[in-house]
């Protein structure tokens, strides 16, 4: 069965089409990288699925089931600028709310939290800056920190805005072994990805976006010359070769 | 209790519940809706009045709920139609207080409830204005709705403090949890609604403005941690209230105006003295010598 399945899907932002009869399906296991140019709406798929953004027309079913009823397998790593980082709170605190859906409502958080907070964050290597306000993280560590904050989630479906945008090498190892590690354990991991260098080191699916799918398929078989062209039309400079 | 006790104690009222709004006001960037629902709430007030004809406290927090959520629809509304956020704010909210304006000179123009008291608030007649309750005894109406809309808050804030931090930091991942984000919003607005219309009586719709904000502001210099930050707020919102008063009574001049000010001299001090985000420990901090 697959983790998702999406047929038909259309949205629209402030009045312009931004998915166009979008359609695939996400086998468990992969790790599949979303990949298309600036105002391709991938973020905007991310957004249409987890029910933030709303959808003209089309249907999604996560696990054979809605969205709704299966809301708690479903992890989602916004961009990094999509928070205010200044808000008075540390990096601890942030990844407890990963677990805010366990807590339960008129509950506060337990000891069991905190504990399973703090070893997401020795996982991530950021233990020793638990107690930091989030402002005073490199780019890097937020990104540590927000994966944190999806591993303590405990899903079994993941969605990640550019993780890998503007991070340090040693933060892009940290998060590519993250996200290896999850594809072990049977998780399956969606990637809204920019760089198309490390597309085929990195993932084992490419979905190619523009405003409708391009392709989709293992990266083997999709990651063409001719596909990325088609996807990116003539604005793209960097082809691989051979 | 004294004259002077019952102005200090509904000040402080209202310096605590608007501090501890403030708060998330600060945090969801949406001071400009403070002003904007102080406003509009007025409208309610009017509109509560012509219906039942008296000036209570129920009735009125009745009405500047309805006129608050109402102020806050409209703006998300013509928001969605790709109106700017500002511009928005700035249409619903002028427009539902010129209809209050209108309607208070045509149609209730009274004693009771006249533009320059909704606008500028009226301390000095708190005290006066007293209801019965059992085993307390005679208390001013001001006071007794200020209690209760502290109470409220402070449950609101105890019972749903994790989901006011997380649809504060970040409403996607709230909402990829299941927790409501549009009705906590709608929540929000209305706790705004009920601390603004109970402040009413002692400091006007434009004063609130200030206690709301420029407390929280000032707190938000000094702290990290969120819990702090409440704590702090409300207390310089009583700090400001409190010495407001007596700066009023040393000049002789308008109450609700200095309280506000103390609000900004509050924040003028955390501004310069605050240790981690203040002007001075930004002079002062290439001098120091670390200790480790």
């Amino acid at each position: 069965m697959a983790v998702l399945s999406v047929q038909g899907l259309n949205a629209s932002y402030r009045r312009n089409k931004v998915l166009d009869e979008v359609s695939f399906e996400v086998q468990p296991g992969s790790l599949t990288s979303i990949v298309g140019p600036n105002g391709a709406g991938k973020s905007t798929l991310l957004k249409v699925l987890l029910e933030l953004h709303p959808k003209l027309s089309g249907s999604v079913s996560f696990f054979g089931s809605t969205f709704g009823r299966m809301k708690t397998r479903v992890g989602y790593v916004p961009q990094r600028g999509s928070v205010d980082w200044d808000f008075p709170t540390h990096a601890l605190d942030v990844v407890m709310m990963g677990l805010y859906g366990h807590v339960g409502w008129l509950k506060w958080p337990k000891r069991c939290h905190r504990e399973k907070a703090m070893a997401a964050l020795e996982q991530m290597g950021m233990a020793d800056y638990a107690g930091r306000q989030i402002s005073q993280l490199s780019g890097g560590q937020q990104q540590r920190v927000f994966l944190a904050r999806t591993l303590v989630q405990d899903a079994d479906l993941y969605f990640m805005d550019e993780p890998l945008a503007g991070v340090d090498a040693a933060t892009e190892q940290a998060i590519m072994a993250t996200l290896n590690e999850l594809k072990t354990a049977g998780k399956t991991v969606m990637v809204v990805h920019h760089d198309l260098q490390t597309v085929e080191d990195y993932f084992d699916h490419v979905l190619l976006l523009n405003r409708t799918v391009v392709a989709h398929g293992s990266t083997e078989d999709v990651f063409t010359k001719e596909n990325v062209y088609r996807a990116y039309g003539g604005g793209l400079r960097w082809v691989r070769e051979g | 209790m004294s004259y002077t006790g019952w102005i200090l104690l509904t000040a402080s009222l209202v310096g605590l519940s608007c501090g501890l709004i403030g708060v998330f006001l600060i945090l969801r960037r949406m001071a400009m809706m403070a002003d904007a629902i102080s406003h509009s709430v007025l409208l309610g007030i009017v509109i509560a009045f012509i219906i039942t004809r008296q000036l209570s406290g129920g009735h009125m927090l009745i009405g500047a709920i309805i006129a608050g959520l109402l102020t806050a629809v409209l703006v998300q509304w013509f928001n969605s139609l790709s109106i700017q956020h500002d511009a928005s704010i700035g249409v619903v909210f002028t427009t539902l207080f010129a209809i209050g304006v209108i309607l208070i000179a045509t149609q209730v123009g009274n004693a009771h409830l006249d533009v320059k008291h909704a606008l500028m608030g009226e301390i000095t007649f708190v005290p006066w204005n007293t209801i019965e309750l059992p085993f307390i005894g005679a208390v001013p109406e001001a006071a007794f709705l200020l209690a209760i809309v502290l109470i409220v808050v402070l449950l609101a804030i105890l019972a749903f403090y994790k989901e006011w931090k997380i649809t504060s930091f970040d409403p996607a991942l709230a909402a990829s949890l299941g927790i409501p984000v549009m009705l906590m919003h709608y929540v929000f607005m209305s706790l705004v609604s009920v601390t603004t219309v109970a402040s009413f009586d002692a400091v006007g719709a434009i004063m609130v403005v200030a206690m709301l904000i420029t407390p929280a502001a000032a707190a938000y210099l000094w702290t990290d941690r969120l819990s702090v930050m409440l704590v702090l707020s409300g207390a310089f919102g009583v700090l400001s209230a409190i010495s407001g008063y007596y700066i009023a009574v040393w000049l002789d001049t308008s109450i609700s105006g200095s309280m506000a000010f103390a609000t900004g001299l509050v924040f003028m001090i955390s501004f310069l003295g605050s240790p981690k985000h203040g002007l001075l420990s930004r002079v002062i901090r290439p001098f120091t010598i670390p200790s480790a």
